[in-house]
Formats: structure tokens, sequence, C-alpha cells
């Protein structure tokens, strides 16, 4: 229960973070708080679209999918099956996140603050996500 | 009585639904405390803000013709001579440095409301070497923008997609930085006594509506000028 709780938490703050920054990709949030980070750099380059999507527009689907799940899934502590797809999705996440913090830091030299938060955030609801689908189903309650 | 779990899950829900309330609030007051830009029309027109500028140019000084047009980003007319007549007139007379035409800002802000800010876009992308790609994205992206209550999150997004250097285009927009040049080029047509829009001073003499300007006009015109030619 309490790693799907863990996964339900993080996926609620990633899903604001990405629609922070999908905000501002539609000029609807002003100027992007940032600090010293390079995030106009990293949210106006050309990898900031994946296969023509928004790359935060994805985030924040991703993320609402995640949620969703993870309260279903607490619902049904018994079900080992929401526990491997939960742990199907945020193996997604990561790769997907993978993938962005190679061209992040390789290929663009830049870093967003707010993808970094974004990615440390996958990297937990993950880790929760194993730990949940290690743990293997509840014991059936005594009658 | 609900078991202890239950009583767990219930309390989870809750600092949950907290959590997105409050996050959801956050967003909120982000959106809405965004600066709004506005362009006022009530401007000073300063000498600065028309110095050696008399309207964005297409084509060659030599051109042996010269049309001046008076358009508003949001008239129709405007848009349908843009998108409709210009292609051709651009390609076979402005590019063969037969005709040099000449674009001048006249924001009807009576009935279009959003007029002003798209032609201070323009303006702003012009700062940056792109008038003429926005000027074209600005027309073609009328349908959408015209009806916007707040047009400028939907010229922003076409500053970016033409490359536009974001944080200028910003300071730019939120300044009014060309708002004395927009209302000095409406003046301008004022005192010719442009009617409407689209409107086009050709050889000191206006003619009126999207029809009255055709490549065949213009071809017209310019074999009369060949006919008459140098005495």
């Amino acid at each position: 229960m309490k790693y799907r709780m863990a996964v339900a938490a993080l996926s609620l703050a990633g899903f604001f973070v990405a629609l922070y920054l999908y905000l501002w990709k539609l000029g609807l949030v002003g100027t992007m708080a940032c600090g010293t980070g390079a995030c106009e750099a990293v949210q106006l380059s050309p990898y900031s679209q994946f296969l023509g999507v928004e790359v935060p527009l994805i985030g924040v689907l991703g993320y609402l999918a995640l949620f969703l799940v993870s309260l279903l899934a607490l619902q049904r502590p018994g079900e080992r099956r929401w526990a491997a797809l939960l742990l199907g999705l945020a193996s997604g996440a990561l790769l997907f996140t993978l993938y962005l913090k190679y061209v992040e830091f390789f290929v663009l030299r830049a870093v967003c603050r707010w993808c970094v938060l974004s990615a440390a955030l996958v990297v937990l609801i993950f880790v929760a996500a194993l730990l949940d689908w290690r743990r293997g189903p509840d014991p059936a309650p005594i009658r | 009585m609900a078991a202890p779990q239950d009583r767990g899950l219930s309390g989870f829900y809750r600092a949950i639904g907290a959590a997105a309330l409050l996050g959801a609030a956050a967003i909120g007051y982000l959106v809405v405390r965004r600066p709004a830009v506005s362009i006022p029309a009530n401007v000073t027109v300063l000498e600065a803000d028309t110095a050696g500028f008399r309207g964005y140019l297409l084509g060659a000084d030599s051109a042996p013709l010269e049309v001046t047009e008076y358009a508003d980003y949001q008239c129709p007319a405007c848009q349908q001579f843009t998108l409709v007549q210009m292609p051709s007139i651009e390609e076979r007379l402005i590019r063969t440095g037969r005709v040099r035409w000449r674009y001048r800002d006249f924001p009807l802000d009576q009935i279009h409301p959003h007029a002003r800010l798209v032609a201070h876009a323009a303006a702003c992308a012009a700062d940056q070497g792109k008038y003429w790609d926005m000027h074209r994205r600005i027309y073609r992206g009328q349908p959408e923008w015209s009806v916007q209550r707040d047009a400028s999150g939907t010229l922003r997004r076409y500053a970016r997609e033409l490359g536009l250097d974001l944080a200028a285009y910003d300071t730019c927009m939120q300044t009014a930085k060309y708002a004395g040049r927009i209302e000095a080029s409406k003046r301008e047509g004022e005192r010719l006594g442009v009617p409407s829009t689209p409107t086009f001073l050709i050889n000191g003499r206006l003619y009126s509506g999207m029809g009255t300007v055709t490549y065949d006009v213009l071809k017209g015109m310019l074999d009369s000028l060949a006919r008459a030619g140098p005495r």
C-alpha cells in the first residue's frame, strides 16, 4: 500500500511540474521561473518535441496515467497485475527520461532544473513501483 | 467500524485531494498573474518612432512602381488579399524588380480589438529580421487568434515557431516598444484619407478594397508606365 501511495503522491507532483512546463510553452504563464538554469534553451530546442508531440504534454499525460493507475491499484491491494501495470508504466517513463537526460547533458549541454526535478520524480516512482511489485500480493484477510 | 487500513487510505485520499487543489491553485495563480500585454493607441508619437521608418519594405528601390498598402491584421479582406493576391504579385512583380511594396499598419481598433497587438507582434519580429515571415504567419493564423479572448499566447507561439529569441520578443511586447510607430502609421493613413482596409496608395491615388489591386491591375499600370516611357 505505502509504495502505491508513494507512486500516487510523486506522480501528482510530476503532473504539476509537467503542466507548468507545457503551459509555459503555450505562453500562458509568462516568464519561466528557472533560476540560473537553461530551461528556455532546453524547452525551445528541436528536442522539445518527440514524434511531433510536445515533450511536456507527454509528461502531463504520462504522470496522469501513473496517478490514476496508482489510485486504482490502491483499491485492489491484493491484485498483483496492478503492480505489474504500475511497473510497466514507470519503466516506460524511466526509459523516456533517460533519453531526455542524454539529450540534455550530451547533446544540448544545457540543464533545465524543472526537467531534472521531473527526472528525479520518475526515478523515485520507478523505485516505488519496483518495490511494490517485488513485495508480492497482500496476505489474504484472516476470517 | 472501518478497518485501520481503510482509515489510513481515506486519510491519504484527503491529503492527495488537498495537494491536488493546492497544485491547481498555484498553476491558476501563475496563469492569472501573467502580465497582460496591451499596446496603447493614445501614445505620444515621438520623432524617434518614425525616424527613417516609412513602412515595412519588400522589393528593389529601383522598381518603377511603388505600392503602399494600409492594412489591419484582423481585417478579413486584408487576409484574403495577402493570401490570394499577394503571392502572385510578390513572385511576378516584386521579386522581378518591377514593384516595390510598402506595408503600413492601419489598425481599426473599434472593430478589431487585436489589430494593434498583432501589428506590434509583427514589429517585434522585424526587430529580429523576421518581419515578413511573421506577417504571413499572422495572416494565415487569423481565423485562430482573431476569435481568442487574448491573442498574445498564439502570437508568442508563432514567434517561437519562427525561431525568434523569445526573451527579446517578450521584452519588446511587454514594453510596447513600437506603439508609437504603429500610431504614427495609422495617423499617416488618416491624413491621406484611407477609408477602409486594405487601401493602396499608388502614384498619389488611393485604391480601396481587396479587388481593386491585383496582379493584372498592377501589370496594367506597369505597361502604361512603359508605354509612356522616357520621352
